[in-house]
């Protein structure tokens, strides 16, 4: 048993370990953790096959990224877990059938039918983010065209859905600004001009201040 | 010396399991969103393996294709569920019953 075998073992424990732990906990926040564990674990077991770039990717990208995404959302909902749990004991024989069967048909088929031949290791002069960048930026360059666009399709859906309007917002409209016309706003009366009033005669006593206020205006 | 069967095990084991948790947890949408998190990681798991043993970058390539439709699909998924919440009140999948399906 060499030690890569014995790493090999080791991280894959790992990951099936974390994987039926992340299934069968009952706090969602506790089955994103253990996804967490499940992708490091993914990521050596990624290195063990010398894919180091989407090793690391996998890190950065989803336990930086997506879980912490995962974990926002989980934790700002108010969710009863008691009621999400309900059917939990009652689908557990059908859950273990289906996966035990879909797993032993699985394992007997690649253990009879499927065998390659182990290439050699690459030597330290091999670099796997050099090769994959210079076959992505060239043979698969529409591929990953189309990948940006496809985040950027999901940056603005992701946006647009979850930001709403809130109604005691004072920001202005600059489009309601621009359609603003003289018509909509002045309203020109045509009428005869006023004749000139003569003063009204001012009232006696303390409330004289008042009332001349009141004609002046 | 780690053979192709081993990952290939490996990963049939853990898409068994995320079938299986996709089965018991069939009320919470986030851990549905999880459990198909998992079943995606096993089919990369397949193509890097398969990636080594033919000594094909392709394989990797895809998987960088597969994590970036992953990335997009949770974001957009969790965006839907944030809505949901906000308008339903809940993440039960029993009581999303709306369209009367």
């Amino acid at each position: 048993m060499t030690f890569e075998l014995i790493l090999f073992y080791a991280f894959g424990a790992i990951l099936l370990g974390a994987a039926l732990a992340m299934i069968s906990v009952r706090n969602p926040v506790h089955a994103a953790l253990f996804l967490v564990v499940c992708f490091v674990a993914a990521a050596a077991i990624w290195l063990l096959a010398e894919a180091e770039f989407l090793g690391i990717v996998l890190v950065l990208v989803y336990v930086g990224a997506v879980m912490v995404l995962f974990l926002f959302v989980v934790m700002m909902l108010d969710i009863n877990l008691a009621k999400l749990r309900e059917g939990f004991t009652e689908y557990l024989p059908v859950g273990v059938v289906v996966a035990a069967a879909m797993a032993t048909v699985l394992v007997l088929v690649i253990t009879r039918y499927i065998t390659m031949e182990v290439p050699e290791r690459a030597g330290p002069e091999y670099a796997n983010t050099e090769a994959l960048g210079a076959i992505l930026y060239t043979e698969y360059v529409y591929p990953f065209e189309i990948a940006a666009v496809i985040l950027l399709v999901a940056i603005i859906a992701a946006i647009s859905l979850t930001m709403r309007k809130r109604p005691d917002n004072k920001s202005i409209d600059p489009g309601q600004q621009m359609a603003v016309s003289r018509e909509g706003r002045v309203r020109m009366v045509s009428m005869p001009s006023e004749k000139k009033r003569a003063p009204r005669r001012s009232a006696q006593g303390s409330g004289s201040g008042a009332s001349d206020d009141d004609a002046s205006k | 010396m780690i053979t192709l069967e081993h990952y290939l095990v490996l990963a049939a084991l853990l898409f068994s399991i995320s079938v299986a948790g996709i089965f018991l947890n069939r009320k919470n949408v986030i851990v549905l969103l999880m459990c198909i998190e998992l079943m995606l990681l096993a089919v990369n798991i397949n193509f890097i393996a398969f990636s080594f043993f033919l000594q094909d970058l392709a394989g990797q390539v895809f998987v960088f294709f597969i994590l970036t439709v992953a990335a997009a699909e949770a974001a957009i998924g969790l965006a839907i569920l944030v809505l949901l919440f906000r308008n339903r009140g809940t993440i039960n999948v029993q009581d999303l019953d709306a369209m009367k399906g």
